[in-house]
């Protein structure tokens, strides 16, 4: 019983692993392309067929660079900061649902490897802890523009993981659970029978949502949030001084963060692994056909959601530093504050 | 009301400038996310216009001027007779020759009684402008559509009648 718990999970967790770092591998990838088909061009079709090696290229150019150190006291830290940014980005797929239940070798299995019932807490927390990434390596960089960089990186990320916990808050308030798992099986199916509504989240929350969504372009610094970065006019941000794969595990974080946040805005608001028609696959097919099914349901979202970050990236221009404060504190925040308030008097007026 | 300057627009295209603020509906930003969003898209499925340069290539103009090419006569004799008019004419200097005398048997080789024993242009100097190509009183010397292709050394430029020449192959066919 043990061990085949143990195996069970290990198996999990390799797979979301091995899985999620391919996928972040190869959203480098759909992003040169995209970008490029956004602007009338091909993009990289050299390497391999149709440029589909290109992310080994780019993994093997990172590794072969010169691992630049820069004079600095603080040799660890400067290390551990890429290291924990990566890290954080990473232990967040430990509470997402993957699939629903299938029956396996007489095991019920989850497909999700830890079902903890404050999942969206565990969430907010690692969240936050990545800050200290971009924070550790600006301030190791031992350069005062690195320095500066990290600064705007964290105080943006701050400032906009309020809204984002504001946002949320109204959602919580009708599931009453912070259990993704939980969430995600509330929003069965996709038309609710019970209420004559649609089921998903986004159809009973679309403000809460729509906070969310911004406030997940800005905590991923991506476009029009992308100002930690600023490839044009700073530097390069807090990892000026990073070179090799230090430098390529910063921005691999970024690609797993968005992945991530894709996964978790499908949850939280587009069902996670429900879909159109699951009941019918039920009883026709069974559940572990149900089951894959509400896997590659769920990979389509977070698949379109990814496009959906890269469709904004090369469409909007990014915000000046001003106005990203005024859309967080005093737009998104008051925003998210009515969206509580009106979510709350409709639910007591319900009862 | 008189004509005033105000009040002309050359292009028919004029808009007075106004200060006015933005509309609830301009100020939320969302509906000129989405109509951008909707303009990129549209160029997500465009045909793209990249032309792929080794397996595909640009037309050339007909009056492409390229490569030079030392031309052969229908014996497969090179025509070149060595009298300088196109150094003399090209305004870069590209062109250096060393003229020779015909012996005896060579009349296969040579149209002329007078060769270009050494002819050299070098590509870096080029300009391409083709005054050669009008100067040649022998019809020799022609612009081709040839690029001249890259190299690593700056001797590999200076192009001598071992690149020049037109292979014997080549050679044009009598057509009477």
């Amino acid at each position: 019983m043990e061990s085949a718990f143990f195996i069970e999970k290990g198996v999990l967790i390799l797979a979301v692993f091995a899985i999620t770092m391919l996928i972040a591998l190869y959203s480098t990838f759909a992003e040169r392309k995209i970008a490029a088909f956004f602007q009338d061009r091909v993009g990289p079709n050299r390497a391999g067929p149709g440029g589909f090696l290109q992310p080994l290229a780019d993994g093997v150019k990172m590794f072969t660079k010169e691992d630049f150190t820069p004079d600095t006291p603080n040799k660890f830290l400067f290390i551990l900061g890429p290291g924990l940014f990566m890290t954080t980005a990473l232990v967040t797929s430990a509470v997402i649902p993957w699939g629903d239940t299938i029956s396996l070798f007489g095991r019920e299995i989850r497909l999700q490897i830890a079902d903890i019932n404050v999942a969206l807490l565990f969430v907010f927390g690692v969240v936050s802890i990545g800050v200290y990434g971009i924070m550790i390596g600006g301030w190791a960089s031992n350069n005062k523009y690195s320095l500066l960089g990290a600064v705007r990186a964290s105080s943006q990320m701050i400032s906009y993981e309020i809204a984002m916990g504001l946002s949320i808050i109204a959602v919580l308030m009708m599931t009453g659970t912070l259990s993704l798992r939980e969430i995600s099986i509330q929003q069965h199916g996709f038309i609710d029978w019970n209420s004559h509504w649609l089921s998903w989240n986004v159809f009973k929350q679309p403000l809460a949502f729509l906070i969310f969504l911004i406030c997940a372009f800005a905590e991923t610094n991506r476009t029009p949030f992308d100002l930690p970065e600023c490839e044009s006019e700073l530097i390069g941000g807090y990892h000026t001084e990073y070179s090799s794969m230090k430098l390529g595990f910063y921005l691999f974080a970024e690609y797993i963060n968005m992945f991530i946040s894709s996964a978790i805005i499908s949850v939280l608001f587009f069902g996670g692994f429900n879909y159109p028609g699951m009941n019918l696959v039920n009883e026709t097919l069974g559940t572990n056909i149900m089951a894959l099914l509400g896997v590659v349901a769920l990979f389509g979202k977070i698949f379109f959601f990814i496009f959906f970050y890269m469709w904004v990236r090369w469409t909007l221009p990014r915000f000046r530093y001003d106005q990203l404060m005024n859309l967080g504190w005093k737009v998104l925040i008051p925003l998210a504050i009515a969206n509580i308030v009106v979510t709350g008097a409709v639910i007591l007026l319900w009862k | 009301m008189a004509t005033n300057i105000k009040n002309i627009s050359l292009s028919g295209r004029k808009k007075d400038v106004s200060n006015k603020d933005m509309t609830f509906m301009e100020r939320i930003y969302l509906p000129a996310i989405a109509k951008g969003m909707g303009i990129t898209l549209r160029h997500f499925f465009k045909p793209k216009v990249t032309i792929h340069y080794p397996e595909q290539k640009r037309e050339f103009s007909p009056v492409f001027r390229g490569r030079h090419i030392l031309m052969r006569d229908e014996n497969g004799a090179e025509r070149c007779t060595a009298c300088g008019l196109c150094a003399l004419s090209c305004p870069a200097e590209a062109i250096t020759m060393t003229s020779a005398e015909r012996k005896k048997g060579e009349e296969n080789l040579y149209r002329e009684e007078k060769y270009a024993s050494v002819y050299e242009i070098n590509m870096l100097r080029c300009i391409f402008c083709g005054l050669c190509e009008e100067a040649c009183p022998k019809e020799a010397i022609f612009l081709t559509e040839d690029l001249v292709a890259p190299d690593y050394q700056r001797e590999g430029f200076i192009y001598g009648k071992d690149k020049l020449v037109m292979p014997l192959e080549d050679k044009p066919v009598n057509i009477k």
